[in-house]
């Protein structure tokens, strides 16, 4: 599209699309480094093919559409296959990673329209059809093994997990802490004695535990959406209102039965909800666009999660809750707007406070 | 959200004032021409009263106003009409307009002027009508004729006269050097007006960026009651009239409504100096104070400039431009309109001349909104940019209506956030244009289905009239024929 401007503002504030989703990328690279060490080579090969292979799509696509190649240097390929990398089980195999990036991004974003124009968040898309149609391969776990240490694989052998299809041993595998609840809790096992033996806050913050290649570690996470906020890329109303609910819901559920539910704090500290919270419902493009709306959307996916989370058949569950607001966004964004300047809340003008006196005054 | 006596939104873009506010306010050499538009303010064209070849003293009446929502023309200087036809138009299309142009003679001859006594013992109207006269409009922008605002007073009751000093385009400065070198006089304008509106306080505000105009306007305003001197935060769009009340008063100005359904008058300190001029001095508007300024300008500067000049003559008196300018500009970068031409007179709505580097505008190609809401919160009045540019570039009009498109002030915050680059400003200008002309289409089917329906009334009216006049004139020959018809029908009954 090329304007003839005769309007102005003749003025901006430098900021540009490619800058934001690089920026976004800069804030996961804490993390996501962690979670390239704490899972070694088969992780490292993952994220490359998931985020090589979101780009080739693109590429693909934009070239299918006719649309300029130099799209594709704004970043939102880029971002969409790193998220979803993080949000994959770290020894996945290669087909996972290539099939959930052409989802992402030719069914999750471009076969909408392209950036700017799709409903779901791309790579929540692609994961959750992952997970629906390869259920064990999504949630085959490893413990962590950090990249020098005796059990990790090396090259070669990161090589031959990511293409090879070998199998992993037993000895490797582990469950995420929530699926390790729920399965525990379905052998009738109390949730405090679970909360005692299998779960400690420490590992969940630094990230010493089972899960996706970037959901482990909560506090480098926070490090990058603290980062994300303080440069105002993201509102911090979706991610206050989701950890809000979900605080709020799972403590005092806790307090009414401790037998079934555990605390606010094991919530927060696992299954990627901080990930979730602060970079995969914050997705622009999905979210609604005024204050009031994102609060809505926020507290929407948070109660979303935790439903799931324990009555439902997914322990983590965040997948689905995004995916189902974002489904409401458009209609979130009609009905919560922001109040108008001269108008009150439901659009009329306000009244008059100053009295026409038609009469001349002497 | 939680600052509700505040105005909302708002974006801090780089002053670039520093350069031009530090020089006093030049002089402009006289220029040979000047070209006058005869159409300068908001309304209906002036009627020129002079004819070419006549000679003209400063000051002296040349176009009178036909409406009251028009304004007067005066001569910036003596000299000789040379012509009466098109000139440049200071418009982004480039066209032409009727105007006057003036040969000086360099001698700057005063006509006579009519000093009024103590302003102050005359009654308001007097006072208004006298500002009307001297073709004052809206200096800040808006370039409304003064004195309808004036005659306001008589109509509303006023509480609060707000002298709107807060200058938030960048680059300009024309509002802070005039208050900082001559605040007495706005201030006594500021009296003036006080007094013609019956206001019952003078709040004049200014952004805090401009300390030194702060303290003068303090000073100068220190011997009176009544008068108030704000600082208000320095955040684009203070300077816009709805935003202004919102901080002095926090109350909001309803929507479709104006100032003084607050109980507020707002005028630009440009415009109270210029009352001021013409009720003690008698003396008309024929200049104005302009900011030339500009990564191409040498030296950025104030120049007091006569009404007509054309904008070379500007950048030559600052130094000349120092390169081929991106962009010419008639205001602030903000709310300014495109220039084709360096060959365009300045207007009394001129607040300044931008001559833009390259580097000065970066605007890029326009890329898909990615639906950031950053345009959501910079907007000042609370719409929803975004859906607004997604209706109106497809022509649904009354879906950009609904998204807000008829409280939009077009002041450029979200075009400024947008890191998209979309011009949403210019979508929204084509969008209220096209709804104008709709709803003028509209407006003359109207018309055109009422004079018809008239019609058909009329005709069928005038049918139904011969029909009865028929009708009486058949009744009248039958009660004529009657007794004869009666005598011989009793013949037969009987």
């Amino acid at each position: 599209m090329s304007v003839d401007i005769a309007a102005g503002p003749f003025a901006h504030d430098r900021s540009s699309v490619s800058r934001i989703m690089l920026h976004v990328c800069l804030a996961l690279t804490p993390c996501t480094l962690f979670g390239l060490y704490v899972f070694g080579w088969p992780a490292i090969n993952l994220w490359l093919l998931t985020c090589g292979s979101a780009l080739a799509t693109e590429a693909v696509c934009l070239r299918l559409l006719g649309q300029p190649m130099r799209r594709l240097l704004d970043g939102s390929a880029l971002l969409t296959g790193w998220l979803l990398a993080l949000t994959l089980p770290p020894w996945a195999p290669w087909w996972i990673a290539v099939g959930g990036s052409v989802f992402a991004i030719g069914i999750g974003k471009q076969l909408y329209g392209g950036i700017g124009q799709n409903l779901f968040n791309p790579a929540m898309l692609a994961r959750a059809a992952l997970l629906i149609a390869f259920p064990l391969q999504m949630t085959t776990w490893v413990l962590p093994v950090p990249l020098g240490s005796v059990d990790a694989p090396d090259f070669i052998e990161g090589l031959r997990i990511t293409f090879g299809g070998m199998p992993l041993l037993d000895g490797v595998t582990g469950a995420t802490p929530l699926g390790d609840l729920k399965t525990q809790l379905t052998l009738g096992h109390n949730a405090e004695e679970i909360l005692a033996s299998d779960f400690s806050l420490m590992s969940a913050l630094v990230g010493s535990i089972p899960g996706s290649m970037g959901e482990t570690s909560a506090l480098l996470i926070l490090l990058g959406g603290a980062w994300l906020l303080a440069l105002r890329i993201i509102h911090w109303e979706i991610p206050l209102s989701m950890l809000l609910v979900v605080a709020l819901l799972a403590g005092t559920a806790q307090l009414y039965n401790p037998e079934q539910h555990l605390g606010m704090l094991y919530h927060l500290s696992t299954g990627g909800l901080l990930l979730g919270a602060l970079f995969i419902a914050t997705d622009p493009v999905t979210s609604p666009a005024s204050r009031l709306g994102r609060l809505i959307f926020g507290a929407g996916c948070g109660l979303l999660i935790f439903i799931i989370r324990t009555w439902g058949g997914f322990p983590e569950a965040l997948a689905f809750a995004v995916l189902f607001m974002n489904a409401l966004t458009p209609l979130i964004d009609r009905y919560w707007r922001p109040r108008v300047y001269g108008r009150n809340a439901r659009g009329k003008p306000l009244a008059a406070t100053n009295r026409i006196n038609e009469v001349k005054r002497p | 959200m939680f600052n509700f006596a505040h105005p909302r939104g708002g974006i801090h873009p780089a002053a670039h004032k520093e350069r031009s506010a530090a020089l006093p306010i030049g002089d402009l050499p006289l220029p040979p021409r000047l070209y006058l538009p005869l159409r300068q303010h908001a309304g209906a064209e002036a009627l020129p009263l002079v004819r070419s070849g006549d000679t003209v003293l400063k000051g002296q009446l040349l176009a009178s106003s036909p409406t009251e929502l028009s304004a007067p023309l005066h001569a910036p200087s003596s000299g000789r009409i040379a012509e009466i036809g098109r000139i440049h138009a200071p418009h982004p299309s480039g066209l032409m307009v009727n105007g006057i142009v003036l040969e000086c003679d360099g001698e700057e001859r005063w006509t006579d002027l009519i000093v009024p006594e103590d302003p102050f013992e005359e009654a308001p109207e007097v006072l208004a009508e006298r500002v009307a006269q001297a073709g004052v409009v809206g200096l800040g922008g808006a370039i409304f004729p003064a004195a309808v605002k004036l005659k306001q007073g008589a109509k509303h009751e006023i509480r609060t006269l707000l002298v709107n000093g807060s200058e938030c385009e960048p680059y300009l400065t024309t509002d802070d050097r005039l208050m900082c070198e001559r605040s007495e006089a706005i201030v006594d304008g500021a009296r003036l007006i006080q007094h013609i509106l019956r206001a019952y306080r003078i709040v004049i505000a200014i952004e805090d960026n401009k300390p030194e105009a702060l303290a003068a306007m303090r000073v100068a305003s220190k011997p009176y009651g009544a008068i108030e001197v704000a600082a208000v935060p320095a955040r684009y769009p203070m300077g816009s009239a709805k935003q202004l009340i919102h901080e002095i008063t926090g109350r909001e100005v309803p929507a479709q409504g104006r100032s003084t359904s607050v109980g507020v008058l707002v005028h630009n300190v440009g415009t109270v100096y210029a009352i001021h001029q013409a009720l003690r001095f008698g003396r008309p508007l024929i200049s104005r104070v302009v900011t030339v300024a500009g990564g191409c300008v040498r030296t950025p500067r104030n120049l007091d400039v006569p009404i007509g000049a054309p904008l070379q003559a500007l950048f030559d008196a600052c130094g000349g431009l120092t390169r081929e300018p991106a962009q010419l500009l008639l205001g602030g970068p903000m709310m300014g309109m495109v220039l084709p031409s360096i060959d365009v007179p300045v207007i009394k709505g001129a607040t300044g001349a931008l001559a833009l580097a390259r580097n000065e505008m970066p605007r890029r190609e326009a890329a898909p909104c990615i639906r950031c809401a950053r345009c959501v919160d910079a907007c000042p009045m609370g719409l929803m940019p975004l859906d607004m540019v997604a209706h109106a570039r497809v022509a649904d009009f009354d879906g950009a209506s609904d998204y807000g498109l008829r409280d939009c002030i077009l002041c450029g915050c979200c075009s400024y956030v947008c890191p998209a680059h979309i011009p949403l400003v210019q979508y929204f200008q084509y969008a209220l244009g096209q709804q104008d002309e709709q709803r003028q289409a509209a407006r003359k089917s109207d018309y055109i289905k009422q004079a018809t329906e008239a019609r058909a009334a009329r005709l069928a009216e005038e049918e139904a009239a011969r029909k009865a006049a028929k009708a009486a004139k058949a009744a009248k020959a039958r009660q004529r024929r009657k007794p004869a018809e009666h005598a011989s029908s009793k013949g037969v009954e009987s």
